[in-house]
Order: C-alpha cells, then structure tokens, then sequence
C-alpha cells in the first residue's frame, strides 16, 4: 500500500487580531497530534516558510475590509478543497464591522495623517459574503477545542460535533445557576451559540455574545428581557453591537434599538 | 400509580442535632449525602457533610424569570421550595460517556465502560421531586427497555424527603395533586416545625430501611398532638400555592387546540433556549455525541441532555420536523400536560413551578393552559 499523503493545511489571515489562529499554537496537548496528522503548508504565526497550493484545508481568520483582500480571498478559495472560516471576524465580521453602521470616509482623516495612502471598503465582510465556506466555526476567539474537533472530524471525515443551540444548555448541563434569573444580571445566553462552555455565568458574568446568534434567535424577546431588568436603548444597541454586530439577527436587532 | 406507603410505627420527633445524627449514620454506612446548599445565589443540590451544609435561615422568592434568596426570621434547615437543580442529575446525568471504542486490525472494539454503584442518599427531596422521581421511573425503567445507567444508580438510594410548610410563588403541586405532603416513594419523611421557641422536625418512615435507620438514630415518640400541628402547617402551605392550573380535561382541551392562535403568541416571547426543559425534574431527552482522536483510532460515545427546543433535536433525514419556536413550544407543553398521559399513563408536569420561575422571559405553563381552556368556554359561551 502507498503511503498515505498527509493532508495539507493553510491557515490564512485578514482583517483580524490573530487571536483565532493563536488557539491553534495555544493547543499545546493536541498540537504534536495535529502536526503529525497533518502537513502545516502555510502558517505565518508560527512559520514563514510557505508550501504551494493547492490546500486540503484552508483555515480563513479575518473579514474582507480591503479591495486587495476582496481579490485574495477568490485565489484562496480556488486553491483549497475545503475552506473553514474561524472567528467572528471572519464569520460575521468582527468588531470592526462597527464602520457598517457609519460613513468609513469620514473617520479615516481622524486616524490616518496621509489619507490618501488608505484604500479601504466601505464595510467590514465576512467570507462567506465574498466565497463559499465549508464549515464555520464561530466565537471571539473561538473555543480551541472546537478547533480541534472540526480539524479532527474533517481528518476522518465525520460530522463536527459543534451544537446549533444556546449557552443555556451549556449552563445547565454544568450546574451554573442562571444569572438572569437568580441575579438580575443582563444576559445573552439564551439567543448566543453555545461553544465556550458558558465560560462567563460560570464566573457570574452575564453573556457577552462571543459567538453570535445561536438557531432561532428571538431577539426581540431578549431585549424585552432585558428592558425589563431596567437596560435602556443605547445599552441595548451596544451589548447586540460587539464582535458579531453585523452578524444579520445581532445587527437588526441593535438597529431596532437606535433612533 | 405511585406505591402505597408502608407504616412502621408511630411518627417520631427529632432535634436539629438528631437529624445531624441521622446524616452521620447515613455517612457511615457508605451513603453520598446529597442535599440542598447555597451557591451562586441559590439553593442547588450538593454533597453535604453535615446539617451546617443546609442552607439554615434562609428562603426564596420566587416568581416568573425570577428567584431570589432571603433571610428568614428563623432558623429553619427546610425554609425554602425547589431551586434550578433536580435530582435527576444524579440518576439521569447531564453527560455521560456510553462507551469507547478502538480500531486494531481495521477492525473496531468496544469498550463498554465500567459502572460502580452508587450509593447515594437524598435529602430533603419534596413531594413534587418524588411524583417526578416516580415518572422518571416509569420512563426510564418499565418500558420494554431498561436504562442501565438510570438503575444503578436509582436503585440504592435512600430518601429523605421534607413536606413542604410554605409554597413558592411558582408552585401548584396543589393542583396536580403530588404536594405539599411527600404521600410515597420515601424511606423517612420530615416535617420541619418551628414553634413558640422549640424546632424539631416530626418523622414518618416510609421503608423497612427507614425505620431500620430511626432505630440507629435517637429520638422521641411524636405526640398525636405533635403529629397533628405538623400536618395542619402542610394543609396550610396547601392553600399558598402561588400558581393554580385546572387539570380537568386539559388533555382534551389542548388536543382541540392545537391551532390555538396562543401559540403564535407565546412563540413571540419565546427564547426556544431550553432551560424549561432543563430544569424540569421529569424531562429526558438525550443526544448522544461520537468523536474521535485524531488518528480515528479511538472513538467515544457520550450522551448528553437535549431538549425539544433544539432545531436538531427533530432532525429526520434531510430536515427539522419542529423548526419554528411555535412548533417546539407547543410540543413541549402538549407532551408535558397531554401526550404524557397517553404515552406513559401520566401528566408529565409535577407542579414544581422550575419552568416558570428559570424561564429567563418568565413563560408560565399555567398561564399557557388557563388561556387556552378560557378560550373554550368563551366559544362555547358564544356559540
Ligand atoms: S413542566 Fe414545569 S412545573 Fe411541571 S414538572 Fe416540569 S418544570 Fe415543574
Ligand atoms: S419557555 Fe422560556 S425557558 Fe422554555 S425555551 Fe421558551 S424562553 Fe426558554
């Protein structure tokens, strides 16, 4: 029998922090695994060297904010088999999807002393707005161990296990009393995607929304919800206006919010 | 049917310090003593080491997508109703590894995993907490198959249950007929009196394992005066209920309805985030989860809790049965107060009020079904 060829994986960054690819280093226990399972073809945070294309899989961080990025993306996508994008910047367009919501033109004067060498888009995209995506795995950043589980279900070719459902049951299942009820506390758990472990309630902290908007997310009730805890508007368009503010249910809802 | 309670003797009265005795003798003969503790602004259930591990002085307030802890007046170890956890999680656990398998040869080997069995004592189990015991029985261990995992750990369990003195502003055990008094299903059950200065708890034994533990425990013969305040303080908490549903026909009623335009209404408010079923103490919907290592040379098996809320729970072959939060409120409500009967001879719901209260948006079962059943006779009224 031939020897069996290691698949061959990229990992690709655009407009984003780099926290989402650094889960991947920060895998210290699968790690040796995983780069004996696989061939690391492209990985700037850990190595400059750079293998050709084309890729079994790509791992895609970050969202398209640049016309050269629009570009890059398709080129991307044209050497890979399969396209995962990790992050909320590259599943929703992060943080800096708040330019959506504002005319980009106008601050770039503010920040930049040379205008004019800025060539930017007027919003802030997620992959899969420009290319098709295989598989997203949400989160800011994202879970590392869910990182594991897409590589390692994609590597033998089964299903992911990552729940389509809330931070609730992530709640429940662990014991964690419910801050919302039991505390008053303001929460997003029960219209954000599980995948964290419900890591904030576990530490009395209400849910910041990390992964966006879970399966039916009923907006509208939360904020009534939290309207009811004594939150008021710009609050509201705030907590729905995070990481995943341009995420399609987290920013109607934000903009429900804003006069 | 719930089993009939076997009398031993006459009841028997107990100090705080005696009922700490009983718990030590229960530690002694190798019992897990679990039982209500304060934590995280609730009282959950815990391993307690002794009754300074109760949640002494304290009650909780209760109402739809609210709870919150009080100091009482007094220093009763029993002041309080049901809180977010239930007992199913020791029985029924919220994740669990079925078993493992690994590839020699191309071929695969099961590992089934190796149970010990437990012996858990509960303490403090309310007379909702055993009808819904009970159900889960009837669920889990008298149809055609047997949940292993629930019987080993079921079957050993001792219970200590506690009559409930004061109801919650969520409970309506009244109405379902399974409380305030713990009527079977217990080995003792304590009725927790404070009175003109003196607290002591009076005892029922409900097993030949419960009077067998009272004789190791020392205590005093209750009077039939004794006995008699005691279960006027239940028949009390009986007329407290803080939520009422009138179970009458409900079947029926809500088989006839089930295009009610109510639906569409709650699904409005509805989060579909699970945590009623959750926290509801006869709920038992499973997932089960496989994965692999890396190699694909291990794999393992876990189940864990699902809900009907979930769009993938109703996943069949291509797509969701139930993927509108209408659909998945409806079933859940129909199953809990109609299908249940049917299915399993039973209503599914025990009147614990969990469901309302840990609804993050308060949705109120009793309020679903009153305005369903005033729905008809408003019709039939007009018509
Ligand atoms: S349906 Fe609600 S009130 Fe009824 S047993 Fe379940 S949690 Fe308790
Ligand atoms: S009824 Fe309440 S607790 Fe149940 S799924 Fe809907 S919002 Fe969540």
């Amino acid at each position: 029998m031939a020897a069996v060829r290691k698949p061959k994986i990229a990992v690709w960054k655009f407009a984003s922090c780099d926290g989402c690819q650094l889960s991947l280093l920060d895998c210290e226990d699968e790690l040796l695994s995983i780069v004996g399972a696989v061939e690391i073809a492209s990985f700037p945070e850990a190595t400059r060297a750079v293998v050709k294309g084309p890729y079994d899989i790509s791992l895609v961080e970050g969202s398209i904010t640049t016309p050269h990025d629009e570009e890059r993306i398709h080129t991307i996508r044209r050497s890979s088999k399969l396209l995962i994008t990790i992050g909320a910047c590259a599943t929703s367009g992060g943080i800096q999807a708040l330019r959506n919501f504002k005319n980009v033109a106008d601050f770039i004067p503010m920040v930049y002393a040379k205008p004019e060498y800025i060539e930017t888009l007027s919003k802030s995209t997620p992959i899969n707005d420009h290319v098709f995506v295989d598989f997203q795995l949400r989160g800011c950043p994202i879970n590392k161990l869910q990182l594991v589980e897409v590589l390692n279900a994609f590597l033998n070719r089964r299903k992911p296990v990552t729940p389509a459902h809330g931070v609730c049951m992530e709640c429940k299942r662990r014991g964690t009393v419910c801050v919302m009820v039991a505390n008053g506390t303001p929460c997003l758990g029960p219209v954000t995607l599980a995948g964290c472990g419900a890591l904030c309630p576990a530490y009395d902290r209400g849910c910041y929304g990390c992964f966006g908007p879970k399966e039916t997310p009923n907006t509208t009730s939360m904020s009534a919800g939290w309207t009811a805890l004594g939150v008021t508007e710009p609050e509201l368009v705030r907590a729905f206006r995070s990481f995943n503010a341009y995420a399609e249910a987290f920013r109607k809802e934000s903009e429900a919010h804003e006069r | 049917m719930t089993p009939k309670a076997p009398r031993f003797n006459n009841c028997a009265v107990l100090s705080p310090q005696q009922l700490d005795q009983l718990l030590q003798v229960l530690i002694k003969r190798d019992y897990e003593v679990l039982g209500p503790t304060i934590r995280e602004g609730a009282v959950v259930y815990d391993h307690v080491d002794s009754t300074k591990d109760l949640p002494a002085g304290w009650t909780d307030e209760q109402a739809g997508g609210k709870y919150r802890l009080k100091r009482r007046e007094d220093d009763a170890l029993f002041g309080f109703v049901v809180g977010p956890h239930s007992w199913k999680k020791y029985v029924f656990p919220p994740a669990m590894r079925l078993w493992q398998a690994h590839r020699s040869d191309g071929l695969f080997q099961i590992v089934p995993e190796t149970r010990k069995a437990t012996k858990f004592a509960f303490i403090g189990v309310r007379a909702c907490e055993l009808h819904a015991l009970s159900i889960q029985d009837k669920v889990f261990l008298k149809g055609p198959y047997v949940d292993t995992v629930y019987k080993l750990h079921r079957e050993n369990i001792f219970i200590v249950a506690v009559d409930c003195v004061q109801a919650g502003g969520t409970c309506f055990c009244a109405s379902m007929n399974t409380g305030p008094k713990a009527a079977a299903g217990f080995d003792v059950a304590l009725t927790e009196v404070l009175h003109e200065g003196r607290h002591h708890f009076i005892v029922r034994m409900g097993t030949k394992a419960g009077a067998d533990l009272m004789s190791q425990v020392p205590h005093e013969e209750a009077t039939a005066a004794d006995v008699e305040f005691a279960e006027n303080l239940v028949a009390e908490a009986a007329k407290h209920m803080g939520r009422s549903l009138d179970v009458n026909g409900i079947k029926e009623i809500l088989y006839r309805n089930i295009e009610h335009v109510r639906w569409d209404q709650v699904a409005d408010r509805c989060l579909s985030c699970s945590n009623c079923t959750m926290v509801c103490p006869t709920c038992f919907c499973s997932t089960v989860e496989d994965l692999t290592d890396l190699s694909g040379q291990q794999a393992e098996r876990w189940r864990k809790w699902d809900s009907c809320f979930t769009t993938d729970f109703s996943y069949i072959h291509g797509s969701s049965v139930r993927s509108t939060p209408r659909s998945k409120y409806r079933q859940w409500m129909m199953h809990k107060l109609a299908y249940w009967i049917d299915q399993f001879g039973t209503s599914g719901c025990v009147g614990c009020g969990r469901c309302i209260t840990w609804c993050p948006v308060g949705i109120d079962i009793t309020e679903e079904a009153r305005v369903i059943r005033e729905g008809e006779t408003l019709a039939s009224a007009a018509g």
